[in-house]
């Protein structure tokens, strides 16, 4: 095969009539920069969801209350029995479980000496923060001893942080919560929006104090509940499986509440990580949908192609007969129609491209959702758009190459 | 002559047209040989066969029946990518109506045949001036054949067929699109070719075209109804 006469004679073949190349490409172009925004917002919300994972921890249960029947109406969610802390000691005691955290939350009204702020408060052990995954930034966490002694100390999220602190000097100040004085030790790392979805609450928005502390000072809790708490976090071991270990919780619970068989959870034993894989998989499944209705859009060019290549080989007849008593083989011929195809399609791709990036940029500044054009996106499209050009090329190529040449040089 | 081999030998060679269901015999029976060296004019009125021969002897065309040889090779035994390479390495065509690519300059348009050569033929671009030389063009070869006038837009064809160094050269109505100054000039410049030793064979109905070979064969209704190197011939059918 004479690979630079095709080359060369596919590439003036392009631009020697430039509008009608363009509108042959229009389908291509159209076709790569919707799969190429299809795909990018498939893969920014995966992205996204994966951090949210990671956020939440892939081996970490959430004990809450269940919903209770009263009167025959559901009272919904956190309106069961509640939990205190020997629930926490006991789920605590599983041979699987890492660690344990009873969490009491609540709303929190905090007020430094430069800023006033509404946020929310979170009582928990000194075990909070490993089983949340929670890393402190700047200062320290509150140690077993002072979560024991009820120690008047915070440590606070990002978001909660730059709003009390606009000034940027947080570690050791004293601020006021609900009234009660305690001082800030410690920032932790940001987290982000949580609850999948890409639109959950502020993780960040928060403050985190010991749990004795937080329910004799400062929220209170369920006064008929004695050391009450309102979930209980269960950092899993490595390498347990989790939805045993769901299970085994659940058990252990309704053991402790002697619920009889055949009765009604009055808990829930929530795998949030789970929660989000399974919201991702939906999110998936629409993205591949929509990346596959774009695909359409490149066969619908492609068909584009296929016909603007046929009356090419019918315009250049002669020049194909030509060719051939000057001595080009029929695979010469097939070559330069199919390089002329594939260039068509790949300048189409790599425009369609261009225009793609730039629905990506718009789409984002719009819908603040994360985006994602990862070289593999790229190397899809391109690689799309050239397949495009050699599948719909091949059939004009072929017709071309097989012209017989004494009746190419004689047609007009 | 006849110290020389044939470099093209036709025997029996027959092809039928079919349009329709009308049988059109346009070669019936035709044998003959070229000689390397010769230049030949193939005469004859429209439809006497003389293109369908060149067809044949161009291998661009199989024929009906019969066999054929281009230096020593039978025909009949090569397949289409063979044919290709014949054509390319063996023969030069000019044509009637030139058929140089319009978007391609002179130079361009001679280096065409060279880029699709399979055996190594060196500097291609060297090898194209050379040609466009020859045919007194070296002053244009960035010049599109739109910017040329028909004479020369006819050598940049010649050129064109001489870039492989082909054995034979084949005209069809080479200055049928010509006028007469300049008919006088190409026709001239074949037999500049053929003295250096390129088998030249043209096809005309213009008996001033093929006075310029040494030997006319006339064609009519597909059979050789004269040919100077076999005076034989004629008293034998004209009686």
């Amino acid at each position: 095969m004479k690979y630079g006469v095709a080359t060369s004679s596919a590439a003036e073949a392009l631009f020697s009539n430039p509008l009608r190349s363009l509108l042959t490409m229009l389908g291509i172009i159209i076709g790569v920069a919707s799969v190429m925004v299809m795909m990018s917002i498939g893969e920014g919300a995966k992205a996204a969801i994966e951090k949210q994972i990671s956020a939440v921890g892939t081996n970490v249960l959430t004990l809450q209350p269940g919903t209770m029947n009263r009167g025959g109406r559901n009272q919904g969610g956190g309106s069961g029995r509640p939990f205190n802390e020997t629930d926490v000691a006991a789920v605590a005691d599983l041979p699987f479980v890492e660690s344990a955290t009873g969490i009491l939350s609540g709303q929190a009204n905090a007020v430094s000496e430069e800023a006033n702020w509404v946020t929310n408060i979170q009582g928990g052990t000194a075990s909070f923060f490993e089983v949340n995954n929670w890393k402190v930034d700047e200062g320290r966490a509150f140690s077993e001893q002072e979560a024991q002694g009820g120690a008047a100390v915070v440590v606070v999220g990002k978001t909660a942080a730059k709003n009390l602190f606009p000034g940027g000097n947080i570690v050791g100040q004293r601020i006021r919560v609900n009234s009660v004085p305690v001082e800030v030790i410690g920032v932790l790392e940001s987290k982000g929006q949580g609850g999948g979805g890409g639109m959950g609450p502020d993780r960040d928005d928060t403050l985190v104090g010991p749990l004795s502390m937080v329910r004799n000072r400062i929220t209170g809790g369920n006064r008929w509940v004695s050391r009450h708490v309102s979930r209980i976090q269960i950092l899993v071991q490595d390498g347990y499986d989790v939805a045993e270990a769901q299970e085994e919780v659940s058990t252990m619970m309704r053991d402790r509440r002697r619920i009889e068989p055949g009765q009604p959870d009055n808990f829930m034993v929530v795998n949030f990580a789970d929660m989000i894989k399974q919201r991702a998989a939906v999110a998936e499944t629409m993205s591949t949908l929509l990346a596959f209705t774009a695909a359409v859009s490149l066969i619908v060019g492609g068909v584009g192609v296929m016909n603007i290549m046929l009356v090419s080989v019918t315009e250049r007849t002669r020049e194909i007969g030509l060719r051939m008593a000057i001595g080009a083989r029929g695979g010469d011929i097939l070559l330069q129609f199919l390089f002329e195809a594939i260039a068509l399609c790949t300048l189409g791709g790599v425009i369609g491209m261009a225009i793609g990036w730039l629905g990506v940029l718009g789409y984002a500044q719009l819908s603040q959702a994360p985006m994602v054009v990862s070289p593999i996106i790229v190397a899809t499209a391109l690689g799309a758009a050239a397949s495009v050009g050699l599948i719909f090329g091949f059939f004009p190529a072929r017709r071309a190459a097989q012209l017989d040449p004494i009746q190419a040089l004689r047609y007009d | 002559m006849a110290a020389t081999r044939p470099i093209i030998s036709c025997r029996d060679l027959t092809r039928i047209y079919r349009m329709g269901d009308q049988e059109v015999r346009a070669l019936d029976g035709v044998t003959l040989d070229i000689h390397e060296g010769e230049f030949v004019a193939i005469m004859g009125p429209s439809g006497s066969g003389k293109s369908s021969l060149m067809n044949l002897i161009g291998a661009l065309d199989r024929p009906t029946s019969g066999e054929m040889w281009i230096n020593g090779r039978a025909l009949s035994e090569m397949n289409r990518d063979e044919l290709a390479d014949l054509r390319n390495e063996t023969l030069g065509f000019v044509f009637q109506q030139f058929n140089l690519l319009p978007r391609q300059d002179a130079f361009q348009n001679v280096r065409l045949p060279l880029r699709y050569a399979r055996k190594d033929v060196g500097d291609i671009d060297a090898r194209a001036r050379a040609c466009l030389e020859m045919v007194g063009l070296g002053s244009r070869m960035d010049h599109r054949p739109m910017q040329l006038s028909g004479g020369q837009q006819q050598r940049v064809a010649i050129a064109r067929a001489l870039a492989n160094r082909p054995r034979i050269l084949l005209a069809d109505e080479p200055t049928g699109a010509l006028d007469s100054k300049t008919t006088v000039e190409i026709m001239q410049l074949m037999q500049d070719l053929n003295r250096q030793g390129i088998t030249v064979v043209v096809i005309t109905h213009e008996a001033e075209v093929a006075s310029y070979a040494a030997r006319q064969i006339h064609f009519l209704d597909g059979k050789v109804e004269a040919d100077t190197a076999h005076p034989e011939l004629k008293r034998a059918r004209g009686g």
